[in-house]
C-alpha cells in the first residue's frame, strides 16, 4: 500500500479557517443552527470547527453534537464487515434548526443519506445542510452534494482518502492511499 | 470490528466475556436510541422473528416485542396454550412448519431444560432463548449486569447475593454464570431446601442467614418463590418463608449501608419484598425493565449480523 499526501497540517488549517467563515456568513450568530458530526469521523471535524468559531467569533454558545449512523446503514448483512456502534450524542432540540452535518470525506453519499434519516429520529429540523473536508467527485451512488467543502479529489476507485487528526493519529494530515 | 462468538443465544453458558461487553457496548447505545423522540431503528426490516411462547411471559414477551419493533423486524407470536401444540405436534415439527413461512430468528420459552439446545441442532434458524425451564434466561441476566454495571460503571469485584428460591431459579443460574465471568463476588442465600447441592463448583458461596449475606453485598438480587416449578412443598408455610427471607425496611435500617435492590419480576408483594422496598430509592427494579428493551435489541441486532442473505 502506497500513501502520497494530500493535505499538509497547514493547508487543513487554511481550509478549516475558510469553512468557519463560510458557516459564519450563513448562520450568523448560529442562535437557531446546530453542528452535528457523523460519527465516528465526521466528529473531530465538528470540534475543530467549533473551537474555531469559539476563538475566533466567539461562538460559544454553540450547539455541537455526534450522530452515529450505524443502525440506520444500508449495507448491513450485506458483507463481511460487522457495523459496530459508536456513541450519540445530541443533547439538544433539533426540531425547527438549521442543522449542518459534517463529514470528513463525502464518497458514495450513502452515510449522508443515512444520517439524514438517523436524525429525522430526533424532529423536524428546518434546513439540513452538509459540510464535508474531501469531496471525492464522480464517484457517488446518490444524488447528494455538499454545501460547504474543503477540497474536492478525483482518486480512482481502489484508491482512498485517509483524514488523520492530531487528537486521535498523532498528527494533522490527508493522504490518498494506494491499495 | 467485533462480533458474537456464537449465532444463537442459548444460555450465558455459551458466551465468552468478550461477547457480554461487545453486547453492553451495543446496548449503550440502543438506550440512547429508545430515549429520542422517534424510537425506532430500520436495521432489522428484512427479518422476520417468531415469539414462540410455550409457557406463561409478560414482562419478557413485551420486552421482546418491543425491542422486535423498535428494529423494524417483522414480528409473529405463538402461544403454546392457543396452539396445535395442545394437539399433540412436536417442538421440531412446530417450529419447522413457522420455518416455512420464512423466518430468520425465533425466540423461544420452554418448560423444559435444554429446549433452546435440542431445537438448535434440528434448524438453522438464530435461536435467543427466552427461558428454558430452570435452566437459563440469558437475556435476563444480560439486562441485570447490565443494570448492575450502569448503576456502579463496573461488575469487576462487586458483591452481589442472589436470594430465594436458587433451586426453580433460572434467572439465578444465569446470573451467576454472567457475573462470574465479569468478575463479580456472587453468594446465594436462602433456605436449605431451595439451595441445589454442589451449587459451590460454580464458584459461588452459601449463605444461609439473611442479615449476614446483606450486611456482606452492594446488591441484593431478590427471586420470587416459583410454587409452579415445586411438586411437593419446601418450606412449612409461606409465613415461615417471609420471617426468614423475606426483605423488609426495618430489616434494611439496622444494616451499615444502603443496598441496591434489585428483582426480575414479577413480584410478590410482601413475600420476598415489601412494597416500601420495592418502591425505595435504592430499587432499581424499574431500570431494570426499561434496560431489558435495549438488552434484547442489541442481541438481536447482534445475532441478525450473523445472518448474511446477500452474500456474492
Amino acid at each position: 500500500m502506497s500513501q502520497k499526501l494530500l493535505l499538509s497540517a497547514k493547508e487543513i488549517n487554511i481550509i478549516l479557517q475558510r469553512l468557519a467563515c463560510q458557516l459564519v456568513e450563513n448562520h450568523k450568530d448560529f442562535k437557531n443552527s446546530a453542528l452535528i458530526g457523523i460519527q465516528p469521523r465526521g466528529s473531530f471535524l465538528a470540534q475543530r470547527l467549533y473551537h474555531i468559531l469559539d476563538k475566533d467569533y466567539g461562538l460559544n454558545t454553540l450547539k455541537v453534537g455526534k450522530l452515529d449512523i450505524t443502525f440506520y446503514r444500508d449495507d448491513f448483512r450485506r458483507g463481511d464487515k460487522m457495523l459496530n456502534a459508536n456513541e450519540t450524542e445530541i443533547d439538544f432540540i433539533v426540531e425547527n434548526k438549521n442543522v449542518v452535518l459534517i463529514d470528513d470525506v463525502l464518497f458514495t453519499g450513502r452515510s449522508i443519506r443515512s444520517a439524514l434519516t438517523a436524525l429525522q429520529s430526533f424532529g423536524r429540523p428546518s434546513k439540513i445542510e452538509l459540510l464535508t473536508l474531501i469531496d471525492r467527485r464522480f464517484s457517488r451512488h446518490l444524488p447528494i452534494q455538499p454545501d460547504y467543502n474543503g477540497r474536492k479529489v478525483d482518486a480512482i476507485n481502489d484508491e482512498h482518502v485517509k483524514v488523520c487528526w492530531k487528537e486521535n493519529d498523532g498528527e494533522d494530515a490527508i493522504y490518498l492511499m494506494n491499495n | 470490528m467485533k462480533e458474537l462468538s456464537v449465532s444463537n443465544l442459548l444460555g450465558i453458558k455459551y458466551l465468552t466475556t468478550e461477547d457480554l461487553h461487545l453486547i453492553f457496548e451495543t446496548a449503550d447505545q440502543f438506550k440512547e436510541v429508545i430515549n429520542r423522540p422517534i424510537k425506532k431503528v430500520p436495521s432489522l426490516r428484512d427479518i422476520t422473528i417468531a415469539n414462540l411462547f410455550f409457557e406463561n411471559s409478560t414482562r419478557t414477551r413485551l420486552s421482546f416485542e418491543l425491542a422486535e419493533k423498535r428494529l423494524s423486524a417483522d414480528v409473529i407470536n405463538f402461544s403454546a396454550s392457543s396452539s396445535s401444540v395442545t394437539k399433540g405436534e412436536t417442538l421440531v415439527d412446530t417450529v419447522n412448519n413457522i420455518l416455512a413461512m420464512k423466518v430468520d430468528m425465533v425466540v423461544m420459552r420452554h418448560p423444559n431444560p435444554g429446549a433452546g439446545v435440542f431445537l438448535s441442532k434440528h434448524i438453522g434458524a438464530s435461536i435467543i432463548n427466552a427461558g428454558d425451564g430452570a435452566h437459563e434466561h440469558p437475556t435476563q441476566a444480560l439486562l441485570d449486569v447490565y443494570s448492575i454495571r450502569e448503576k456502579y460503571g463496573d461488575v469487576n469485584g462487586k458483591k452481589i447475593v442472589i436470594i430465594g428460591d436458587i433451586m426453580h431459579s433460572r434467572v439465578a443460574l444465569s446470573n451467576i454464570f454472567a457475573l462470574k465471568k465479569l468478575g463479580a463476588k456472587v453468594k446465594v442465600c436462602g433456605p436449605n431446601s431451595l439451595i441445589p447441592k454442589h451449587i459451590e463448583s460454580l464458584g459461588v458461596e452459601v449463605e444461609h442467614n439473611l442479615t449476614a449475606a446483606l450486611e456482606w453485598c452492594e446488591i441484593a438480587n431478590m427471586l420470587r418463590v416459583q410454587h409452579e416449578r415445586m411438586e411437593h412443598s419446601y418450606f412449612p408455610s409461606t409465613r415461615e418463608y417471609v420471617q426468614q427471607y423475606g426483605v423488609n425496611k426495618a430489616l434494611l435500617d439496622t444494616l451499615s449501608k444502603p443496598i441496591t435492590i434489585m428483582h426480575p419480576g414479577p413480584i410478590n408483594r410482601g413475600v420476598e419484598i415489601t412494597s416500601d422496598v420495592a418502591d425505595s430509592e435504592h430499587s432499581i427494579i424499574l431500570n431494570q425493565v426499561e434496560n431489558g428493551v435495549a438488552i434484547r435489541m442489541a442481541v438481536m441486532y447482534l445475532l441478525a449480523s450473523k445472518i448474511k442473505q446477500y452474500e456474492n
